[in-house]
């Protein structure tokens, strides 16, 4: 896969159907990499990666990529495709400045997950098969690559590529059964107390580097409304370990409905909150009150926040609900 | 030195301008009695509420928020409050899901003739409230002290 989406990448610059390329090159680490822009040949072929480290979703570097002189080349993996075409309903990418390359996927790998499974000192990961190869400096090791897949992967809503102009490998379907409510689940089942703890434990954990807003495709306004220094908690450190919540919900719900459950918020946070179970309590209510929805699948559907109906049930639902008592 | 230790909330009402805030204006006229701890806030529409208003105002150390609006399908602008329906559902469970009280936060529709609803509404809540107790786990010391 890797020769073939460089040799791809290569095809498209040198043909002049595009005058750059938006892909990943290797960053401190081989597993940690970034994205990037290729210009020539000689970059592509000397810096560009794509590996099962390839996590990172590419749409929000179209918002200001599409905005200048000529066309780009991206290559979405399916997650990204649905973040895509939603910015695209947004009107927030110039499609015509975009010439999308999709990718299949099978999931990516996440480093922190191969060293809980006890892997040490991985200085090299090749995939082989359902397989994944390991150098380490202890010797090399085998294990299987569903084993090293991050929580967002193991739960995949879909292996579909949304929206492309050329499709490299052969295209997945969505999986409406992947269980990734289970752990939103599993929460809501908790008493109002255990919630407290739980979510106490996981957001006091919080640095505020603002990461999570700034890697979601969802997240893309110009001025934010939590650059504001006024707020009379900027600069000051946190007074007690829940005092983040205003920051995760409202960061969570001014993305409700246009969440994508891409996932990136988690992968990206330095200090392993796991966001997405915020934004996926979202979508399940969105789901179950609302109809089912998912962000970003197609190009005519209203958000679900920008539209009501007559019936729609009162805020007091939410009394009758919420777990044990 | 003996204390008085009743507890008195601090409670925020986002009231709508065009029916809620008459009906609270009504409910005055007609001489019926809320708690005097209830802060009315008016905004031109409860649509208006971003519910970043509801934690700022927990955060800053009110013990209970409600929001009151017109009937839905009374809107004066036609369809403001059935988006506030929508939001604040998802809000509410949202503060639900993180473990916070949900009684803490309501939304009534009140009418500009029903002022005798809105104190009603306004005593009841205030009853509620006062038995939890005061806000703990929305509250931010960076904004209060």
């Amino acid at each position: 896969m890797h020769e073939m989406i460089k040799a791809k990448a290569i095809e498209l610059l040198e043909s002049g159907c595009v005058n750059r390329v938006l892909g990943w090159k290797a960053g401190e680490f081989f597993y940690d990499l970034t994205p990037a822009v290729f210009t020539t040949r000689e970059e592509i072929e000397r810096d560009f990666v794509y590996s099962v480290f390839s996590a990172a979703n590419l749409s929000k570097y179209l918002i200001a990529e599409s905005r200048k002189e000529g066309k780009v080349a991206a290559f979405l993996k399916p997650c990204d495709s649905y973040s895509f075409q939603q910015l695209l309903k947004e009107h927030r990418i110039w499609r015509d400045n975009v010439y999308v390359v999709g990718i299949a996927c099978d999931g990516m790998c996440d480093m922190d997950v191969i060293r809980d499974k006890g892997v040490k000192g991985v200085t090299a990961v090749h995939q082989d098969g359902e397989n994944l190869k390991l150098e380490t400096l202890y010797g090399t090791a085998t294990m299987p690559k569903s084993d090293a897949l991050p929580e967002r992967c193991v739960h995949c809503k879909s292996h579909k590529v949304v929206v492309f102009d050329e499709m490299l490998g052969e295209n997945g379907e969505e999986n409406p059964d992947s269980g990734r409510f289970d752990e939103v689940e599993r929460i809501e089942a908790m008493t109002p107390d255990e919630r407290f703890a739980f979510w106490r434990k996981e957001l006091s954990r919080c640095i505020r580097c603002n990461a999570c807003r700034n890697v979601c495709p969802a997240c893309s306004c110009e001025k934010c409304v939590f650059d504001n220094d006024k707020s009379g908690v900027a600069q000051k450190a946190a007074a007690s370990d829940f005092e983040e919540n205003n920051f995760h919900i409202i960061r969570a719900f001014h993305v409700a409905s246009r969440c994508t459950d891409c996932g990136e918020c988690s992968r990206v946070c330095p200090q392993k909150i796991p966001l997405h179970l915020l934004n996926r309590k979202f979508i399940r209510d969105i789901n179950e009150l609302y109809g089912t929805y998912q962000a970003g699948a197609d190009m005519d559907t209203k958000p679900p926040l920008m539209d009501f109906t007559k019936g729609d049930a009162e805020p007091s639902v939410v009394y009758g609900r919420g777990g044990k008592q | 030195m003996q204390v008085n230790e009743t507890f008195t909330p601090t409670i925020v009402a986002f009231c709508c301008n065009w029916c809620s805030y008459a009906g609270a204006d009504l409910s005055g006229t007609n001489r019926l009695s809320y708690p005097a701890n209830v802060k009315i806030i008016r905004i031109p529409c409860s649509c208006r509420l971003n519910p970043m208003f509801i934690l700022r105002a927990f955060q800053r150390g009110a013990d209970g928020v409600i929001l009151c609006g017109c009937h839905p399908g009374d809107c004066h602008y036609t369809t403001g409050n059935y988006y506030a329906r929508r939001r604040m559902t998802l809000l509410f469970s949202m503060l639900d899901y993180l473990g916070i009280e949900k009684e803490r936060t309501r939304v009534e529709w009140v009418s500009a003739a029903e002022g005798a609803k809105f104190a009603a509404t306004m005593n009841d809540f205030a009853a509620t409230v006062t038995k939890l107790g005061k806000n703990k786990r929305l509250e931010d010391l960076r904004c209060t002290k």
